[in-house]
C-alpha cells in the first residue's frame, strides 16, 4: 500500500512539473532559449489566485481562469519587452536577460505580496477518494492535477499537430528563417508560444500550491529547474518528451524520498538526470542530432 | 617575439592594476574612509573575483556552459575549513594555515572538476549546462548529509545519520553538522589573503591562455571538428580546462568560508552559480578583466543601492536586463558604436572589454 500511495502523489508532482516542462519545451524548441524566468511565471500564477480567492472572494474557477490569464499576458509582454531585441543576440546574453527577469519577477513579488508564507487554500478542498477498504488514500487534488495534465497533453498534441498555428510553430522550431519565407508570422508564431507556455505556467502554479499549500517569491524556482530538468530527461524540444520526462522526474523524487531519504531525494533525481543523458545523450525522447561539417 | 612580449605587458598591467587596486583599498581602510559594510565586502568580493575568472575559464576560453560553479566552491570551503581545523594544532601561524587550507580545498576541488569532467564534457551545450547545473546541486545535497568530526583521534565521517553517530571521543568537535554546516569557527581569511590569491588566478589563468595548452582549448573552443582533425585531443585539454577552474573555484571557496563563522551548504546553490555567470557574461566572454570589473562592481552594487531599500533588488534586476539589451541589440549597438566613433575616433577598439563599467 506504500508502494501505491507513493505512486500517486508521485504521479501526481510529475503531472506538475510535466505542466511545467511543456511550456519549459515549446519555448526552448521555437525560441531556442533557456526561459529560467518560466518558474517564476509558476509563482505569479499562484499568487494572482490566491488573492484573487481571498482579497476579491471570486469564485475558484474564476481565480484560475484570472491567473492563466495576467500570465499569458506577462508572458506575451516578458517576450516583446526583454527577449524580442535579443533574437540575433548570442545565447548566454539571452539567458542572463531571462535570469534578470527571473530576479524582476521575484522581487517585484516580494514588494507586492511580502516575504512571509502564505498559506494557498487548495482549490478543490482537502478531500480525499479512499480505496482498499481505507488503507489507500487518493487526495482529490491528485486526481485534478493528473486529469488537467492528461487533458492539457492531448490538447497541445492536438494543436501543434492539426491547427494552422500549432503546424506554423513547427515549422518556426525547425527553420525559421524559411518559415518566413513561406508567410508564417514569426513574430506572432512566438508570442503565441509564451502566451501558451506562461498559461500552462499559471496552471502548474495553482495546482502546485493547491497540493503542498505554503507560498513564497522564490517558490517558483526549484520547481521551474526541476522542470527544466524534466523537459531536457524527456529531449527537450520534444512535447511527449516533456510529458515522459516531468513525470517520471515526479515518481523518482517521490520513491526517492520515501525508500532512500529525503534529503538526498534531488541528489537521486540529478543522478538520474546525469545517468539517462551519458547513455541516450539527447534525452529519451530526443532526436539525436547528426553534426555537420 | 614582438607578439610575446606585448602579452607579456598586457598581464603584468593587469597585476599592477590589481596591486594599485589592493594598494589603494588597503589605504583607504586604513585610513577609515571605507564604509563598514563595503569592508566587509572586501573578502567575498576578492572570493567572487576569483570564481567569476576561474569560471570565465570554462565558458569564455574553453566555450562551455557551467551552471554548477557553486558546487566546486562549496567542495573548496568545506575541505578547506576542516583542513583548518584539523592543522590548527600542527601549523598555529594564521596565514600559513590559511595557504595550506586553500590548497587542500584547490586539490579537493580539483579532483572533483576532473571526476566529474569525465563523463560530462562528453555532452554539449545545453546538455551539458543542465548537467552541471544537477551536478552542483547534488554536491549541495551531499554536504547537507555530511556529517564529520574531529577528536584526539583524527578525522571522522558519517553519511546521513546525525552528528551523535560520529563517536567523538571527549574533548572531540563536530566540524560539519549535516544541514546546520560548520559553525563557531575562527575566521582567519584577510584581504591581503583574497589578493594573493586573485594574483595566483590570475597568474595561473593568464599564463595557460597564452601556453600551448591555452590556444589548443580556443581552438576547441571555435571549432572542434577542425581542431580535433589537426591532433589537438578533445577530452585532455577540455578536462584541462575544467580542472584547473573548479580547483581555482575551490581555493575561492575556503577563502569565502574562513571569512565567516558559519557556513551552510545552501550557502553554494543554484543562485550562486547563477550569480557567478551574471559576472562573466557581463564581463564580457573571455575577457579576465571584465571579470573582475563585474565581480567587483556587482557585488558592491546591492549594497550601493541599499539607499532604495525594499526596490534595490529590483533596481538591480532592471540594470541587468537593460545592460543586456543594451549591450547585445543590434540596433542598441550601432548606436553605440557611432557615438563611440565620433567621440574617441582612434581609441575605439580598446574600450571593447570594459562592458561592465557602464554601469558603475
Amino acid at each position: 500500500m506504500t508502494f501505491l500511495s507513493y505512486l500517486v502523489s508521485g504521479l501526481s508532482l510529475g503531472s506538475v512539473y510535466a505542466i511545467i516542462a511543456l511550456g519549459y519545451t515549446m519555448v526552448y524548441g521555437i525560441a531556442k532559449m533557456l526561459n529560467f524566468a518560466h518558474g517564476d511565471v509558476i509563482m505569479v500564477g499562484a499568487y494572482v489566485c490566491f488573492t484573487a480567492a481571498t482579497r476579491w472572494h471570486l469564485p475558484t474557477l474564476v481565480g484560475v481562469l484570472l491567473s492563466m490569464v495576467v500570465c499569458t499576458a506577462l508572458g506575451v509582454v516578458i517576450e516583446r519587452l526583454a527577449y524580442k531585441p535579443l533574437r540575433s543576440a548570442p545565447s548566454l546574453a539571452v539567458l542572463i536577460t531571462a535570469i534578470g527577469v527571473s530576479y524582476f519577477l521575484q522581487n517585484t513579488a516580494l514588494l507586492v505580496w511580502g516575504s512571509n508564507y502564505k498559506v494557498f487554500t487548495s482549490i478543490v478542498g482537502d478531500g480525499s477518494v479512499k480505496l482498499f477498504g481505507g488503507r489507500l488514500s487518493i487526495p482529490v487534488i491528485a486526481i485534478v492535477t493528473v486529469v488537467a495534465c492528461v487533458i492539457i497533453m492531448i490538447a497541445l498534441t492536438w494543436f501543434t499537430g492539426s491547427t494552422k498555428m500549432g503546424k506554423a510553430m513547427r515549422a518556426c522550431s525547425e527553420d525559421k528563417g524559411a518559415a518566413q519565407l513561406m508567410g508564417i508570422n514569426v513574430d506572432l508564431t512566438i508570442s503565441v508560444t509564451f502566451a501558451i507556455g506562461s498559461a500552462l505556467a499559471a496552471v502548474a502554479g495553482v495546482l502546485l500550491c493547491s497540493a503542498y499549500s505554503t507560498m513564497t517569491p522564490t517558490m517558483g524556482s526549484m520547481p521551474g529547474i526541476k522542470a527544466f530538468t524534466a523537459a531536457v530527461f524527456g529531449g527537450i524540444g520534444s512535447i511527449p518528451g516533456a510529458m515522459l520526462g516531468g513525470i517520471l522526474l515526479g515518481i523518482i523524487e517521490i520513491f526517492g524520498k520515501g525508500y532512500v531519504s529525503t534529503q538526498l531525494s534531488d541528489a537521486i533525481v540529478f543522478a538520474v538526470l546525469i545517468i539517462v543523458l551519458l547513455v541516450k545523450p539527447a534525452g529519451l525522447l530526443g532526436k539525436p542530432t547528426n553534426e555537420k561539417v | 617575439m614582438k607578439k610575446i612580449s606585448g602579452t607579456t605587458r598586457t598581464n603584468l598591467l593587469t597585476y599592477g592594476a590589481v596591486t594599485a587596486a589592493f594598494v589603494i583599498l588597503q589605504l583607504l581602510a586604513g585610513g577609515g574612509h571605507i564604509s563598514s559594510s563595503l569592508r566587509g565586502q572586501l573578502v567575498p568580493i576578492c572570493a567572487y573575483v576569483v570564481m567569476a575568472v576561474s569560471l570565465n575559464l570554462t565558458v569564455g576560453v574553453l566555450g562551455e556552459l557551467s551552471l554548477g560553479h557553486a558546487g566546486f566552491m562549496s567542495i573548496g570551503a568545506f575541505s578547506g575549513v576542516v583542513a583548518c581545523l584539523g592543522l590548527e594544532n600542527l601549523i598555529p601561524a594564521a596565514p600559513l594555515r590559511l595557504a595550506v587550507a586553500m590548497v587542500i580545498g584547490a586539490v579537493c576541488a580539483g579532483v572533483a572538476g576532473l571526476l566529474i569532467g569525465i563523463p560530462v564534457l562528453r555532452l554539449k551545450g545545453d546538455y551539458l549546462a543542465i548537467v552541471t547545473l544537477a551536478f552542483g546541486e547534488i554536491i549541495k545535497n551531499i554536504i547537507n548529509c555530511l556529517y564529520v568530526g574531529l577528536d584526539d583521534r583524527g578525522l571522522h565521517v558519517s553519511f546521513l545519520t546525525n552528528s551523535g553517530d560520529l563517536h567523538l571521543a571527549p574533548g572531540g568537535r563536530v566540524v560539519i553538522d549535516g544541514p546546520m554546516g560548520i559553525s563557531g569557527v575562527a575566521p582567519i581569511s584577510t584581504f591581503t589573503a583574497g589578493f594573493v590569491l586573485i594574483l595566483v588566478t590570475l597568474f595561473v589563468v593568464l599564463n595557460l591562455i597564452h601556453s600551448r595548452a591555452g590556444r589548443a582549448i580556443m581552438a576547441l573552443r571555435d571549432n572542434r571538428i577542425a581542431a580535433e582533425s589537426i591532433g589537438i585531443p578533445v577530452t585532455k585539454y577540455k578536462l584541462m580546462a575544467f580542472a584547473v577552474s573548479s580547483a581555482l573555484a575551490g581555493a575561492a571557496g575556503t577563502l569565502y568560508a574562513m571569512n565567516f563563522s558559519t557556513v551552510i551548504a545552501g550557502k553554494f546553490s543554484f543562485n550562486t552559480s547563477i550569480l557567478i555567470l551574471v559576472f562573466v557574461v557581463l564581463g564580457g566572454l573571455g575577457n579576465m578583466w571584465g571579470s573582475i570589473v563585474a565581480a567587483t562592481v556587482l557585488t558592491i552594487l546591492p549594497e550601493a543601492l541599499r539607499q532604495f531599500d525594499d526596490y534595490r533588488m529590483l533596481t538591480y534586476a532592471i540594470v541587468l536586463i537593460l545592460v543586456m539589451l543594451a549591450t547585445n541589440n543590434p540596433a542598441f549597438k550601432g548606436l553605440l558604436l557611432r557615438l563611440r566613433n565620433k567621440l574617441l575616433p582612434s581609441g575605439a577598439k580598446k574600450r571593447k572589454g570594459g562592458r561592465a563599467d557602464g554601469i558603475s
